[in-house]
């Protein structure tokens, strides 16, 4: 049942079909959550470059001629092996999805601690909905998110995390979305749930993979919670088979003294596009977002955030750097909002680029919108080749134009690895990070 | 060893080395003087393969074969060292990971095998301590915030480490107090041997008195004007540039 891809006109058509049949169908709360979020994608249809935030990011133009089977109904193959980012004795918490479907036979969920929900989201909507009302944050109308309304109407796969208050959840949650493990295009809207209580630590591993290049269309929202005093470690790593449309958009709430941190690593999908919409609600509110993205081909890779400071004495780091070779796109937009009440806000932001081909390009974006007076903001971006006196200074002392340039761009990327907090993550993300640089041309 | 002849060069389209003669034995230490903007420091890079620096006329051979056919790195591996006037930092890359690269580079081209990585330390080790540097050097990034003296200690311990058949040495004594120019010559010193020949430039004499040269030559204007014993760099202590510069006009 292949149709073409997320026009109003066959969403509409699909809604007639599946409304019924969709997950927690028949809750009242979530009815509505879903009809609302039909509503605003049938009012936008999908977002162009006509929208100040979709201006370098054409995806109509790469949807045109994709044509899609929903995830509900795809027939998928069996699948020996996922790729984990984690050493092998560390990996007890886990789900994984294969194009959009829970898989449990590669999942394990047996050694779940007190206190601390880990599930499928069909599976709690079948068994306690109520869980969820609350959590997830609508799409409120915003042209700018027609992607998110409508996962809002369609979503029917994906997770909750919830950690109660004090719990230290030492064991990461691993979470793993493997695509292209059906002979059609798959496309999927999923949601990823997380709820970190007072004073509760976790870290969470989201890893999206491909069997092969991949060719389906993800698109995953995640709705991210973290209560006073709690804290957040989250690594995502994105490496798609390049085929494939990856969409993300991540809502994040800290409240006061909670801390968020993450590394997002891309270097997958023709298309990927990953919103961050971080909101520090408490004083004390702590969020870095870091990334790293490693584009060549014909890829495009999109990072779109905003992080809203909205009352005094919050702080956000955000350093995103990245390669890009022969004819891959680069996006990176970074709005820092510190509204009117946010006195004493500390915001920084940082992008830096290293352009490997005269063809590749990125678009870089940072802006401040401040409304308070007395705050420390700063941003800047930087984009360049490598820098020719450090290569010459290399290959004088016998290494390879091409060994000369891994290393410089391992240095360069190697550094936000190197800064990401948990220790057993690292060797997997360097090992990344070395793979790709012996495929440059 | 190295025989330079005819050599003309142009960056930008000017022409700054405009036919310069030399030849050097296999170990031999030859000196190369001369004012700011002579083209000492255009011949250390026409030599090690710059990009940018056009050779227009004249020939290098080192033991017979053409330098300047060769990529820089082709150059290290036939033996070819330069020690930077000005070297360059490298952000991110610590120390002992380049050296090892770059040893592990030159002996992979040469056919030999690559060193593990005990070996390696432990040769290592004993050349830092030989230069009076300490361990901490190697596991900070390349010249990154290196003082002027660290600079050119990590130079002369990358020659060390990498054992070149020609070390061109770029003003490797500039900026360095006392202790740290005995040190640096002492390390050139300990790698003077039969099979080593070294080109050592330098705006001043003060280097010579501890790296004493076979050959001293005076370069000006991108031609070699004279050329003497060590005796020569004496005389242009004494009598400063100009005169020398006058009189063989
Ligand atoms: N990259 C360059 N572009 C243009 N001119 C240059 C460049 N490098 C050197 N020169 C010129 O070449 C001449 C020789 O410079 P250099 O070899 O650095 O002299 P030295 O090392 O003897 O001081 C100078 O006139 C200098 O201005
Ligand atoms: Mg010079």
């Amino acid at each position: 049942m292949a149709t073409e891809a997320l026009t109003v006109s066959e969403i509409e058509g699909r809604w007639r079909d599946l409304a019924g049949t969709l997950p927690g169908a028949g809750i009242d709360w979530l009815d509505d959550f879903r009809a609302q979020g039909l509503e605003q994608f049938r009012a936008s249809g999908l977002p162009g470059p006509r929208l100040e935030s979709w201006k370098y990011t054409n995806l109509p133009r790469a949807l045109r001629d994709r044509s899609y089977t929903p995830a509900a109904t795809a027939q998928r193959t069996s699948l020996d092996r996922v790729a984990s980012l984690l050493p092998a004795e560390s990996t007890r918490l886990r789900l994984v999805f294969l194009d959009g479907r829970f898989s449990a036979e590669h999942s394990q969920l047996a050694d779940l601690p007190e206190g601390v929900t880990l599930a499928p989201l069909s599976r709690v909507l079948r068994d306690a909905p109520q869980r969820l009302e609350g959590l997830l944050q609508a799409a409120d109308y915003d042209r700018e998110r027609a992607l998110q309304a409508l996962n809002d109407a369609l979503f029917d796969e994906g997770l909750l995390l919830s950690v109660s208050s004090g719990i230290q959840l030492d064991t990461p949650v691993e979470v793993i979305f493997v695509g292209g493990t059906s002979d059609e295009a798959v496309e999927s809207h999923q949601r990823l749930v997380v709820s970190i209580g007072r004073g509760a630590e976790a870290t969470l591993v989201e890893h999206h993979q491909s069997v092969g290049s991949g060719n389906g269309l993800l698109n995953l929202v995640s709705d991210i919670h973290v209560a006073a005093g709690a804290g957040l470690t989250h690594l995502r790593v994105q490496e798609t088979g390049d085929e494939s449309v990856h969409l993300a958009g991540t809502h994040l709430q800290l409240e006061r003294d909670a801390r968020y941190r993450s590394l997002a690593f891309t270097s997958g999908a023709a298309l990927s596009r990953h919103e961050i919409d971080a909101t520090l609600l408490g004083e004390n509110a702590d969020v870095t977002l870091d990334g790293a993205y490693l584009l060549r081909g014909r890829q495009h890779g999109d990072t779109t955030s905003v992080i809203r400071h909205t009352v005094p004495h919050t702080s956000a780091r955000q350093t995103y750097k990245g390669a890009l070779d022969d004819r891959a796109r680069g996006v990176f937009q970074g709005r820092i909002v510190v509204e009117q009440d946010a006195q004493k806000t500390d915001g920084r932001m940082l992008n830096k680029t290293l352009l490997l081909s005269e063809k590749a390009e990125i678009d870089s974006k940072p802006e401040l919108e401040i409304f308070a007076d007395d705050v420390q903001c700063a941003h800047g971006a930087t984009a360049g080749e490598l820098d020719a006196d450090a290569l010459f200074y290399l290959r004088s002392r016998g290494l390879s134009q091409e060994g000369a340039r891994a290393l410089l761009v391992e240095a360069f990327v190697a550094e936000l690895i190197e800064d990401f907090p948990v220790e057993a993550l690292r060797p997997a993300l360097l090992e990344r990070l070395q793979h790709w640089l012996l495929g440059t041309s | 060893m190295l025989e330079i002849k005819n050599l003309h060069a142009t960056v930008d389209g000017t022409e700054i080395l405009k036919g310069i003669d030399l030849s050097i034995g296999a170990g031999e230490v030859h000196a190369i003087m001369g004012p700011n903007g002579s083209g000492k420091s255009t011949l250390s890079y026409v030599l090690s393969g710059r990009d940018g620096y056009e050779v227009t006329e004249g020939e290098v051979l080192l033991k017979g074969q053409n330098l300047l056919d060769l990529a820089p790195e082709e150059r290290a591996a036939a033996g070819v060292f330069l020690a930077f006037q000005y070297p360059v930092e490298i952000p991110g890359v610590p120390n002992t990971t380049f050296l090892k690269e770059a040893v592990n580079a030159v002996r992979k081209s040469r056919g030999e095998s690559a060193l593990d990585a005990m070996q390696f330390l432990k040769v290592l080790r004993a050349k830092v301590k030989e230069l009076g540097m300490s361990d901490e050097y190697l596991k900070r990034a390349v010249n990154a915030g290196f003082s002027g003296g660290e600079k050119k200690r990590n130079e002369v311990l990358q020659m060390a480490m990498l054992e070149p058949a020609l070390a061109v040495l770029d003003e490797t004594d500039s900026g360095l107090d006392i202790d740290a120019l005995k040190a640096v010559a002492d390390g050139v010193n300990a790698l003077r041997g039969p099979e080593r020949s070294m080109l050592v430039i330098t705006h001043y004499q003060r280097l010579l008195d501890y790296i004493v040269p076979d050959r001293v030559h005076v370069l000006s204007q991108g031609r070699i004007i004279r050329s003497g014993g060590p005796e020569l760099a004496k005389e242009l202590e004494a009598k400063g540039y100009a005169d020398i510069i006058e009189a063989a006009a």
